[in-house]
């Protein structure tokens, strides 16, 4: 079985239907790349998996490991290994970074009824990772994300990852709003992070990020569901042709 | 489940009849007879065989206080206090004796169960601290008599006065007759009028001349005995040049029939001095229904009289049914200074209407006021603050920031500050927020592994950082523990 | 335990009964409003005029202001008439469509009634007298309040101005009340007006004051319909006692812009009651006001969001010379389920001599959890920086100040969207700044 299987996904937003019979597998290891034109549920589907209150699954299941993702709350489904990194990170005010990230690593290690790090062994483990992301001692005493631009905040939610070391990634739109070098910055940061161990679901709109992270299959997504699969000669494909092939599909 | 309505929920689910220091301790004591009339005074008078001036200034402020009208203007909605229906005085019938070994054993165990610094009876037992490590000298008041007073000995060779006002009335009546009632007078306001008349007892401090005090002084009340009113009366003065720090902290058991607290504190700083007051109030909230639980009436006062001269209040509030305080600074010297710090919690059925007064009269003064309140449940949370420059008060600066934040769709909060200026060299700012933890702020903290509670006790820390700030170390670590067991769920 | 023992009744108190009693026969209106005037005075009766222990008017007692009440205007004669020729001096250059009042009564014969599709103009005395079914519908329900300045204006109310726009109307030009003194005694006048505008309709109404030695009790009933756009500006210019208030209430999204400038004023105290019954409206409303001698201005202002997703920003700024007195109130309630509220207040108060006074109470009152709500007051004085700059490049301290204070009028006056009024007002403000010693 692999690691994450998603299978007949229905899922409703207000009302409105998302994801319409959504099949999904992604290995352990694997680099899953979803692309897709706006409104074919993307978002959708990372903030499902992450747990996202006003998702509501109608129909379908999503068994990470073998267990019932579904039926976990948030905060569990991380201490299992689920990491999101947001297409827009939220502005957590007057919270220190380091506290922060400190909070969640010891809440993580709590419920998976590990020892805490102590501040000391924290700080150690954070520096050495802050260091690669170009991110420094100042940027982390700062509140989460305020006033962070958009290139930091990506830098920082991949920072996250490293601390955190979850064991599916799900990357939302994390090119999104970069320039050429941010971009190259976190694609690093991420590559740095790929592990026999680790899977990770590469969300994006276009093909650019891709060639940066490059992954180890495609999927495509078209009215709330997956309607092609291939290699990452697919992403290539799309942006010579475009999503209006998929248009007809899966209505 | 839904991750946020989970938040809500649990947040929402504070079972106040969790109360965790909600116990009595069944002691005997004596209690002076219900009601109240010139007896009851003649009778706490006599029972602290204070000098014919004092009983002569109770019986004075008795008089004044039966022609007052109890006030309504704030917004709090209270049952009517019958004052006749409860006791004045009511005291441990054994004596509080020397050490703290002859104290009742009852007592002390009352205080252990508080968990509270009467840790400091290790010290006492002998065991000796490393060097540098700060102490807290402790005057315990247990319903109306101070019980103990630790640390005594090591204050007096610095010079510094710390005991009880009984006590004060009694070895050093021209301190007490000098400052007594010249920052909250006896007319002041019909609370403090009442208090006047049958305070039973508080603390006094003088520190002379250029001293520091060397450790913070602290005390703790509690109020036991059902339907008694706790009247206590403080007055700390720091003479030219002087510094000291103290910490007020208070809890009380559960009760059906609410009980009063009507304190009077009075601060007087000198050329050059400062007095920092701390307080953490954990008073019985009322239960579930909202029935029960404390009334908050205090008059505290702090009257900036010297030069360069400054005041700060800090406060961590989130205890007690209703709440009526408006701890002040009467900034008198050229170039004194005045602070108020503030996090107010109102949960279950509270009431909190409280605030600051900030009375710019002397020259180039300045005030900072800095006000959190956090309201959840179906608690109402006032802010109401007041900050005026005389006529004469030229360069009067105030920076004033208050925010509110909601927890849940049945609270309120609400922000009533009185601006007033009457000096065109005064600068005044004030800004003020509201607003919720948003759910994407809690979703994304879920995300990261903490749990709804977690969530909530990392944004409100953020939130109160700056007040948290404020406090002396040790208030600091317990506001942090009070603010987040007021905000869970059932954790005891 | 005591009862409320109330005062014995001032002068004025016991006037405006006896005034009450003898005009309670002869005031428009029979049946429902007669009732309704009835139980208006009762509520001033029992509770007398505001002072200082009413909250809400704690900085103007008027109970103290008014010492006697001035013999209520007889219907303008022609001299009277004659006397108000200039007024509306101050919006001369603007365009607008003139409804004059003189001493509290309709002067048709002064007054533009051109008819025009889309507006329906009548005078408030008639209105009342043949109990027209706008009034009826509208009057005393715009906002519910037991305002006493409110409950004497609708015991006593005698005449005012009645307007109703329909549905998608949008006259070009603005209408403009004009109320001015005419008498030559000092006399008093209770006016009051409606204005009615349906849903779609787009329109800019104008209310000026321009009195000498007199007393006003002036009341404006606003109904704004759905998706209604409504320019509402008041302009005060009263050597007089002036209470006057705005009762408005606001549909689903709909926009409305409310502005108050207040000069010259003796003792003026403007309240506005808005409230937002319908969801996704914006509203901004603000006002300047410039005080001088002994003048008080009392800005007041309730807002009320009853209703989700609506948007008010609420700026107000006052400029105090010699012992003037200037008072801002502005309390914002959010009621419980008005979410999505994002409501955002900013007093400043300029201090100009050190006998000025400024009070300001922002004042929020929040029910509902998920609003953005927010706050700011300042007072102070010039920033001696910026002043030194000025003169540091050759212009000198008075005018160096009065650019400064310009800049800092201006700056409010940039909220008014129609550029007639914007500029007049600014012409109004420099003329003021001019006459400073």
């Amino acid at each position: 079985m692999a690691f994450l299987e998603v299978k007949n996904l229905h899922v409703e937003v207000e009302d409105k239907r998302i994801l319409n019979g959504l099949t999904l597998s992604v290995e352990k290891g694997q680099v899953a790349a979803i692309m897709g034109p706006n409104g074919s549920g993307k978002s959708t589907l990372a903030y499902v998996l992450a747990g996202k209150d006003n998702y509501k699954v109608t129909e379908g299941e999503v068994l990470l490991n073998g267990e019932n993702l579904l039926e976990m709350a948030p905060d569990e489904r991380a201490a299992k290994g689920v990491f999101l990194a947001f297409q827009y990170p939220v502005e957590v005010p007057g919270v220190a970074t380091m506290t922060f990230l400190r909070t969640a690593l010891n809440a993580q290690r709590k419920t998976r009824g590990q020892e805490e790090l102590s501040t000391p062994e924290f700080m150690k483990l954070v520096r050495d990772t802050a260091g690669h992301l170009g991110i420094n001692q100042e940027m982390l005493r700062r509140a989460v994300n305020v006033g962070f631009s958009g290139g930091e905040k990506k830098r920082n939610e991949i920072l996250q990852m490293a601390i955190l070391q979850p064991r599916l990634a799900v990357l939302d739109e994390t090119d999104s709003g970069l320039d050429i070098d941010a971009l190259k910055t976190v694609a690093e940061g991420v590559n740095r992070l790929r592990s026999p161990e680790r899977s990770m679901v590469v969300i994006t709109h276009y093909q650019r990020l891709l060639n940066f992270i490059v992954p180890d299959v495609v999927h495509v997504m078209a009215n709330g569901r997956v309607v092609k699969s291939g290699g990452k000669e697919l992403a290539l494909e799309l942006e010579a042709k475009g999503y209006a092939q998929f248009a007809g599909e899966a209505a | 489940m839904p991750a946020v309505q989970e938040t809500v929920e649990q947040v929402r689910r504070i079972d106040v009849d969790q109360y965790k220091y909600g116990f009595v301790t069944d002691i005997e004591s004596e209690k002076a007879p219900k009601g109240l009339s010139e007896d009851t005074i003649h009778f706490i008078s006599g029972k602290k065989n204070e000098p014919e001036w004092m009983l002569a200034w109770r019986l004075e402020a008795y008089k004044r206080w039966l022609t007052m009208r109890e006030p309504t203007w704030a917004r709090v909605d209270y049952p009517k206090i019958d004052y006749q229906n409860a006791y004045y005085y009511s005291a441990p019938k054994k004596k509080a004796l020397a050490s703290l070994d002859e104290v009742d054993p009852e007592i002390l165990k009352t205080y252990e169960k508080l968990g509270i610094p009467l840790r400091e009876q290790e010290v006492l037992a002998g065991v000796v601290r490393p060097e540098g490590e700060r102490r807290v000298a402790v005057d315990a008041v247990f319903d109306s008599v101070s019980v103990a007073t630790t640390f005594k000995e090591e204050l007096k060779k610095a010079g510094v006065i710390f005991m009880p006002m009984s006590e004060a009335i009694r070895e050093h009546p021209e301190l007490v007759k000098k400052y007594l009632g010249s920052v909250v007078p006896t007319s002041d306001n019909f609370f403090a009028t009442l208090n006047s008349a049958v305070f039973s007892d508080g603390s006094f401090v003088y520190v002379p001349p250029g001293v520091r005090c060397p450790m913070e002084l602290s005390t703790y009340f509690r109020i036991n005995e059902a339907n008694t009113g706790q009247f206590e009366r403080t007055l700390i003065i720091a003479d030219k040049g002087a510094y000291v720090s103290y910490l007020e902290g208070c809890t009380a058991p559960m009760r059906d029939e609410n009980q009063l607290h009507a304190a009077v504190v009075e601060l007087v700083a000198l050329d050059d001095a400062e007095i920092k007051y701390s307080t953490v109030q954990n008073w019985y909230p009322g239960d579930a229904q909202g029935k029960g639980g404390i009334f908050n009436f205090v008059t505290k006062r702090g009257d900036c009289r010297g030069p360069r001269s400054k005041i700060s209040w800090t406060q961590v509030e989130t205890g007690s049914a209703i709440t009526w305080k408006y701890p002040s600074c009467i900034l008198r010297g050229d170039n004194s200074r005045g602070e108020f710090y503030s996090i107010a919690i109102s949960n279950g059925y509270q009431q909190v209407d409280s605030g600051t007064k900030m009375l710019h009269l002397g020259k180039n003064t300045t005030s900072r006021i800095i006000s959190k309140g956090i309201a959840a449940g179906k608690s109402n949370n006032t802010y109401r603050g007041l900050v005026s420059a005389h006529r004469k008060a030229k360069g009067a600066r105030n920076f004033t920031n208050c925010d509110s934040l909601l927890i849940g769709h049945d609270c309120g909060a609400h922000t009533v500050p009185y601006i007033e200026a009457k000096n065109s060299s005064a600068v005044f700012e004030h800004e003020a927020t509201t607003s919720k933890i948003s759910e994407d702020m809690l979703f994304y903290c879920r995300q990261r592994g903490m749990s709804a509670e977690e969530a909530t006790a990392l944004v409100v820390n953020g939130f109160v950082k700056d007040v948290l700030q404020q406090l002396p170390m040790e208030f600091a670590v317990e506001a942090q523990k009070l603010i987040s067991i007021s905000l869970e769920g059932s954790v005891g | 335990m005591n009862a409320e023992v109330r005062a014995m009744k001032t002068p004025a108190e016991q006037a405006l009964s006896a005034a009450f009693a003898t005009a309670r026969g002869t005031l428009p209106g029979k049946g429902a409003v007669a009732a309704m005037r009835e139980g208006a005075f009762r509520q001033f009766d029992t509770r007398g005029l505001p002072h200082r222990r009413v909250e809400e008017w704690k900085y103007t007692d008027l109970r103290a202001l008014m010492r006697d009440l001035y013999p209520v205007a007889p219907p303008p004669d022609a001299a009277a008439r004659e006397r108000v020729k200039n007024a509306g001096k101050l919006l001369g250059g603007v365009e607008c469509r003139r409804l004059v009042f003189v001493d509290g009564a309709f002067a048709p014969d002064l007054s533009d009634l051109t008819s025009e599709p889309g507006i329906a103009i009548d005078s408030m005395a008639n209105a009342l007298s043949k109990s027209d079914p706008l009034v009826a519908a509208h009057v005393g329900q715009t906002f519910a309040t037991d305002d006493v300045a409110v409950a004497l204006n609708t015991a006593l109310m005698g005449d005012g101005a009645v307007i109703r726009i329909s549905p998608g109307a949008a006259p070009k030009r603005p209408i403009n009340l004009v109320f001015a003194t005419g008498s030559d005694k000092p006399t008093s006048a209770f006016v009051r007006s409606l204005v009615v505008v349906e849903k779609g309709a787009k329109v800019t109404i104008i209310e000026s004051h321009e009195s000498g030695n007199a007393q006003i009790n002036a009341a404006l009933e606003l109904v704004v319909g759905d998706e209604a756009q409504v320019d509402y500006i008041k302009i005060t210019q009263a050597r007089a006692l002036h209470v006057a208030s705005l009762l408005a209430t606001v549909g689903a999204g709909a926009h409305f812009n409310s502005f108050a400038f207040t000069s010259d004023a003796q003792v003026v105290r403007n309240q506005s009651f808005i409230r937002f019954a319908g969801e996704g409206t914006k509203a901004a409303i603000g006002g300047v006001s410039l005080l001088r001698g002994k003048d008080h201005v009392d800005s007041t202002l309730l807002i009320e969001h009853a209703a989700g997703h609506c948007e008010s920003r609420e700026q107000f700024r006052a400029v105090l010379d010699d012992e003037s007195h200037g008072v801002f109130q502005g309390k914002i309630v959010v009621k419980q389920h008005a979410q999505k509220t994002d409501a955002k207040m900013m007093t400043r108060a300029l201090l100009l001599s050190d006998e000025a006074e400024a009070d300001n109470k922002p004042e929020l009152e929040i029910f509902a959890d998920d609003v953005v709500c927010g706050h700011g007051a300042t007072a102070g004085a010039l920033d001696p920086g910026l002043k030194f700059y000025l003169m540091s490049r050759g212009i000198h301290e008075k005018e160096a100040e009065a650019l400064l204070i310009q800049a800092f009028i201006g700056e409010t006056l940039e909220e008014i969207a129609h550029e007639g009024i914007r500029e007049a007002l600014m012409i109004a403000s420099l003329k003021w700044l001019g006459t400073r010693s």
